[in-house]
Parts: C-alpha cells; sequence; structure tokens
C-alpha cells in the first residue's frame, strides 16, 4: 500500500482545532456571565459566546469520533 | 479596540494549526505531481471546498461587504448571476477537456492547443495578475487590521504572508488545499454569527430593509428592478451584468484562472474533477448570507454618524473605510472569544486567498515558463525544488506589490480592472479552444494577444479621457463598475473576433493533433451508466434551479 494512503483527515484536524475553539470560546462566555463588562455589547443578553462555544465543541467532537484513525482491518 | 488574551490564543492555535499542516504534508510532497497537483487524489468535496475558498481572498470578504455597505444588494451579483453558471459550465462542459489533456495548468493547455507563443503570453499575464491579485488581498487584510485592532501594517503582512510561505513551500498544493478546508470552516463559523445577530437585532430581513429605505430613501434591496437603468447605486445597467460580469468575467475567472482550476485540477478522477465546481457552486450562493447581508446589516444598524467611505477619502478624514464593515459589525457584537473566531475567520479568508495565488503561481512559473523555456530537460526533484523558490519568491513580489497597492483609492475597482486585462479575452481563447476545432494555433495567439492590448487601451482611454466612459460602458452616467464590465466584453468580443478571422486566413490544424483537447474530437466518459442522483448534470440542474427561485425572491 503506499504511504499517501495513510494520510490523517483534514476533517480531523478541523475537527480538533473546533474542539480547541469551542471550549475557548464557551469558557469567555461563561467567564463575561459571571463577570459583567460594564458597557456590554449590543445583544449582549443573548450570551451568543456559550451557545456557539457549545456548537463548536459538538461538531468538534463529531468530526473527531467520524474521523478519527482506526486499524485497518 | 484590542483583543484579550483569550481572542490571542485563539489566532496562535490558528497559526500554529496551519503550520502544523504544512510540516505534517511536507513528507507526502516528494515528486512533481505531489507538489504540484496534490498528487491528483482529492475527494470531490476536499477539492470543491478548496476551489472555492481559493477564491474567499480578504478582498471576497471584507471587500464585498463594503461593497454591499456602497451598492446594496446588487454586490450579490457577483456571487450569483457572476459565479453559479460559470462554476456550473466548469464542471459539465470545460473540466472534462482539462482534465482529459492531462495538463497541470491553463497555460499548460494553452500549449497544448496553441502552442509556446500561446502559452508564454497566458504564463506571464497569469504570473503578473497573481502576485498583484495577491498584493492587493494582503493590503486589505492589514490596513483593516490596522484601522481596527491597531495592530502595523507590516507585521500583518510580514507575518501572515511568512506563514504561508512556510506551509505552501513545505506541502505544495496539498498542504494549501488542506488549510483552504480548515480555512473555509473557520470563515463561515466566524462570520456566521454576524448576520444572525444582525437579523435579530433589525427586527428581520423586512426590518432591515425598512430601515435602509428610511435612512438612504433609495433601493439598496433589489437585485434586478433598479437596473432597467443606469439610476441605481452602482450606476449599471443589467446589460453590463448579464454580459460584462454573467457572462465574460465569470465565465472567465471560473473557467480559466489557474488559481481556482488548479484545485479541481487536482481531484482524483474525472467525475469528482466535474462534481467539484458543482459542490463549490452550492456553497458560493450561500456566501452572500455571510458577505454581502452584513454589509446591508452595517448600512441598517451602524450609527449614522459613523458614515462609511472610500479608502482614500477615509485615510484623508481619519474615518471609516467601506471594507471596514465587516469588522465593525464583528466589535458590535462579539467579546472576547467570538471576537478573535472572527478575527481569525478574517486572517483565514486572506491566507486561502493568497496560498491559492501563490501555489499557482509557483506552478505555472516553474512548468509554463522556467520548464518551458529555461531548463527543459531536468531531475524532478530539481523541479519541485524550484516550485519551492518560486513560492517564496511569489510572496516577496506580491509583498512588493502590496506596498505599491497602497497607493490606488478603491482596491476593488482596480481588481475588475486587472480582470478584464486577462482573463477576458483569455476565455474567449479558451472556449473556442475546446469547442471548436477549426480555431488555429495563429488565430489563438493573436486573438488572445488583440483581447488583452484592446482592453488595456480602452482603460487607459477613459483614463485619460473620462468623457470616453460613454462610449466605452454606453452611458456618461456609468460608473466604474459599469466601465468594467463593459470593457471585459469588449476585449472578448476582439479576441474572438481577431482569432475567428485569423483562423480562417491559416492553415487548418490536423484533427489527429487536437485528440483529447478539442470538443468532437475527445472522448467524454458517459455517466448514463450512473444512476440520477450520481450525476454530475442532476447536481448542476438541482443548483440552477436553487440560482434561479434566488433571482426571483430577491427579483
Amino acid at each position: 500500500m503506499s504511504e499517501k494512503k495513510h494520510f490523517l483527515s483534514i476533517w480531523l484536524f478541523i475537527g480538533s482545532l473546533l474542539l480547541v475553539y469551542g471550549l475557548l470560546i464557551l469558557g469567555s462566555g461563561i467567564y463575561v456571565l459571571s463577570h459583567p463588562p460594564q458597557h456590554p455589547l449590543v445583544l449582549a443578553k443573548l450570551n451568543a459566546p456559550i451557545w456557539w462555544g457549545a456548537l463548536l465543541i459538538v461538531l468538534g467532537v463529531t468530526y473527531i469520533l467520524i474521523f478519527r484513525p482506526r486499524r485497518e482491518k | 479596540m484590542t483583543l484579550g488574551s483569550v481572542d490571542l490564543a485563539i489566532i496562535a492555535v490558528y497559526f500554529l494549526y496551519v503550520l502544523g499542516i504544512g510540516y505534517y504534508l511536507k513528507r507526502f510532497a516528494k515528486s512533481g505531481e505531489d507538489f504540484f497537483l496534490a498528487g491528483r487524489e482529492m475527494t470531490a468535496w476536499i477539492a470543491g471546498l478548496s476551489f472555492l475558498a481559493a477564491n474567499l481572498g480578504s478582498l471576497e470578504l471584507m471587500g464585498w461587504a463594503g461593497n454591499a455597505y456602497r451598492y446594496g444588494i446588487l454586490a450579490t451579483h457577483w456571487y450569483w448571476v457572476g459565479a453559479i453558471p460559470a462554476m456550473l459550465f466548469l464542471g459539465i462542459v470545460m473540466m472534462p477537456f482539462y482534465y482529459i489533456s492531462k495538463t497541470h495548468s491553463v497555460p499548460g493547455y494553452l500549449q497544448l492547443r496553441y502552442g509556446e507563443p500561446a502559452r508564454a503570453l497566458g504564463a506571464v499575464s497569469f504570473g503578473f495578475m497573481t502576485v498583484l491579485m495577491s498584493g492587493i488581498n494582503m493590503y486589505a487584510m492589514a490596513k483593516v487590521m490596522q484601522v481596527i485592532l491597531g495592530w502595523n501594517m507590516d507585521l500583518s503582512i510580514w507575518v501572515s504572508s511568512l506563514t504561508v510561505v512556510i506551509y505552501v513551500a513545505l506541502g505544495g498544493l496539498r498542504s494549501a488545499i488542506f488549510n483552504e478546508v480548515l480555512q473555509f470552516m473557520l470563515i463561515w463559523l466566524g462570520a456566521l454569527l454576524i448576520p444572525i445577530l444582525g437579523l435579530i437585532e433589525a427586527g428581520g430581513w423586512s426590518g432591515m430593509v425598512a430601515r435602509i429605505t428610511m435612512r438612504l430613501h433609495a433601493d439598496y434591496t433589489h437585485l434586478w428592478a433598479p437596473m432597467a437603468t443606469f439610476d441605481n447605486p452602482m450606476g449599471i445597467h443589467w446589460t453590463g451584468i448579464v454580459l460584462g460580469l454573467g457572462w465574460v468575467i465569470s465565465f472567465g475567472y471560473w473557467n480559466t484562472d489557474f488559481l481556482v482550476v488548479q484545485r479541481v485540477l487536482a481531484a482524483k478522477d474525472l467525475r469528482s474533477a466535474k462534481l467539484a465546481p458543482i459542490i463549490g457552486s452550492a456553497f458560493k450562493m450561500a456566501v452572500p448570507f455571510i458577505v454581502i447581508l452584513p454589509g446591508l446589516l452595517g448600512l441598517a444598524l451602524l450609527p449614522a454618524d459613523l458614515h462609511l467611505t472610500t479608502a482614500k477619502i477615509a485615510d484623508a478624514t481619519g474615518g471609516h473605510s467601506y471594507d471596514e464593515v465587516l469588522p465593525l459589525m464583528m466589535v458590535r457584537y462579539f467579546g472576547p472569544g467570538l471576537l478573535g473566531l472572527g478575527i481569525t475567520a478574517l486572517i483565514a479568508g486572506f491566507m486561502s486567498g493568497m496560498a491559492g495565488n501563490v501555489s499557482a503561481f509557483a506552478t505555472v512559473w516553474t512548468y509554463d515558463i522556467y520548464r518551458a523555456f529555461m531548463r527543459k530537460t531536468a531531475p524532478d526533484e530539481h523541479y519541485v525544488s524550484m516550485g519551492r523558490w518560486c513560492t517564496v519568491l511569489g510572496v516577496l513580489v506580491s509583498i512588493g506589490a502590496a506596498y505599491l497597492v497602497r497607493y490606488f483609492g478603491s482596491i476593488m475597482d482596480y481588481v475588475q480592472a486587472l480582470f478584464s486585462f486577462f482573463i477576458a479575452p483569455l476565455f474567449g481563447t479558451i472556449l473556442l479552444g475546446m469547442l471548436w476545432k477549426r480555431c488555429t494555433k495563429q488565430g489563438g495567439f493573436w486573438g488572445l494577444l488583440a483581447g488583452t492590448a484592446s482592453s488595456i487601451a480602452l482603460f487607459l482611454w477613459v483614463k485619460f479621457d473620462p468623457s470616453a466612459i460613454s462610449i466605452v460602458a454606453l452611458s456618461h452616467k456609468a460608473l466604474d463598475q459599469a466601465e468594467n464590465m463593459y470593457r471585459a466584453l469588449w476585449s472578448w468580443l476582439i479576441c474572438v473576433g481577431v482569432t475567428v478571422v485569423v483562423s480562417y486566413l491559416t492553415k487548418p490544424t490536423p484533427e489527429k493533433e487536437l485528440e483529447g483537447l478539442v470538443y468532437g474530437l475527445t472522448a467524454v466518459p458517459s455517466e448514463g451508466h450512473l444512476p440520477l442522483y450520481k450525476r454530475t448534470i442532476f447536481w448542476a440542474a438541482v443548483v440552477a434551479v436553487v440560482f434561479l427561485v434566488l433571482q426571483w425572491i430577491f427579483w
């Protein structure tokens, strides 16, 4: 079998990056929720970082599970 | 505005990833086919997304969001009528000829069909246009980062450019493509929240339209209705959009610009190569949601005293330019974390466009200039090494171009002028070459030369005598974009006319030499044995129907 067939899937890279981003954004969203800034942003009450961060985590985990390297049978 | 530590961490992680992907893929870039054509093993999805991402430079994101703020929904024509029919045409009609001819580049096809002089002309004009485009992208990004974030322009240009150099030089086209897919995802995930939150704030589409109408007292939200005359925000008639943009510029760009075609040539088989532009077109139709809609929302929601203007006036007055509307909308809604993601999306857009330019430049320089005219026989490793050095050279020249572009006022108008110089006539040459076997080598070369020269001449004519606009663009009311559209149309017509006349005056090329290159002499494998849902024509028809419905909805 040629070496070319042993690529890690690009979707695996994307999944892991989205997971890291999701954790960072969700974390910062929770922090802002517990420490509200003096001048809140427009639509701050929607808590966009929390649900967007959660969405990135779900997407990231899904990609990782689907495209993780598996042993060839 | 300043970024917090979490934003900076997000940006830093992005840089680590793109460099890591380049480093990981270096071990697979050994032969010329690996480095310049990604081993021709990309799936239709990867090739299709990369095909689109290479087009999503910083100009596509920030420039067209700015144009939406300036011209209203008319800017959407560059994504719909100015892209979708052409992308479908590439997948259904032109891709088989590119793929079956086994060419490594568009100038390579010119050589197979018309000989070395046409290839030289195509390669040199492409190289020139590519590094300039790359420089324009670089400048646009650095400028916005400077205004919005206070980042040093030189630092932005050098850091992001050197990152692109490293990952493209390491892994070649495969690394560029893999990173483009990653960047495509980041662009969407970083920009998608703006229209969502903007529509919530504006009270939906109707609320946004009402606010714009109240503020501007003009039609900024209909696609076709305002173009019955030149009295619309863009100063363009529908004939200019349909014939100049929808036909010549769009078909020229999507079918002959090697920057995008290279991604599809990397597909693993003909069916994937045909399907890739169709997948790309489906996503292209959705891009206005993250580019045009934020511009319109900016028009509706940004404070009236934040009046955006051209880059030249903004520079002089210290105000904000049209190109800054997307980052300004980010600043409006995005707090720590999300802002980092949004800025990463802009950087990713810039880098995907630049990597596209640089990898295409390296291929054309190495194969169509260096190997064709300087060193015809050398080991494969030598050309791979040359490709790596060309990547560095291409970026350095692009950086030079970025500093040059600093002195031009309207970035996008300049880009459209470049397209009409080179892309419009090239489309005439390639189209005739693929579909008309009577077209001769001399006809192709002289047609291409005449089309390019006439386009530059028309540009200079209007530059030195502005009243000539009423002849070139059919109305004294026509604005820059209209001039570009009509100039492209004239140069295409001149190219086609000269090609046809010269072809009839010269000896036909023997049919034997045209096998695999021209319609009627090329055996294109049929998809008749496949179930309907697996045929490229079926998916092209689905995209075409959605495209028509969108025109009707926003008419």
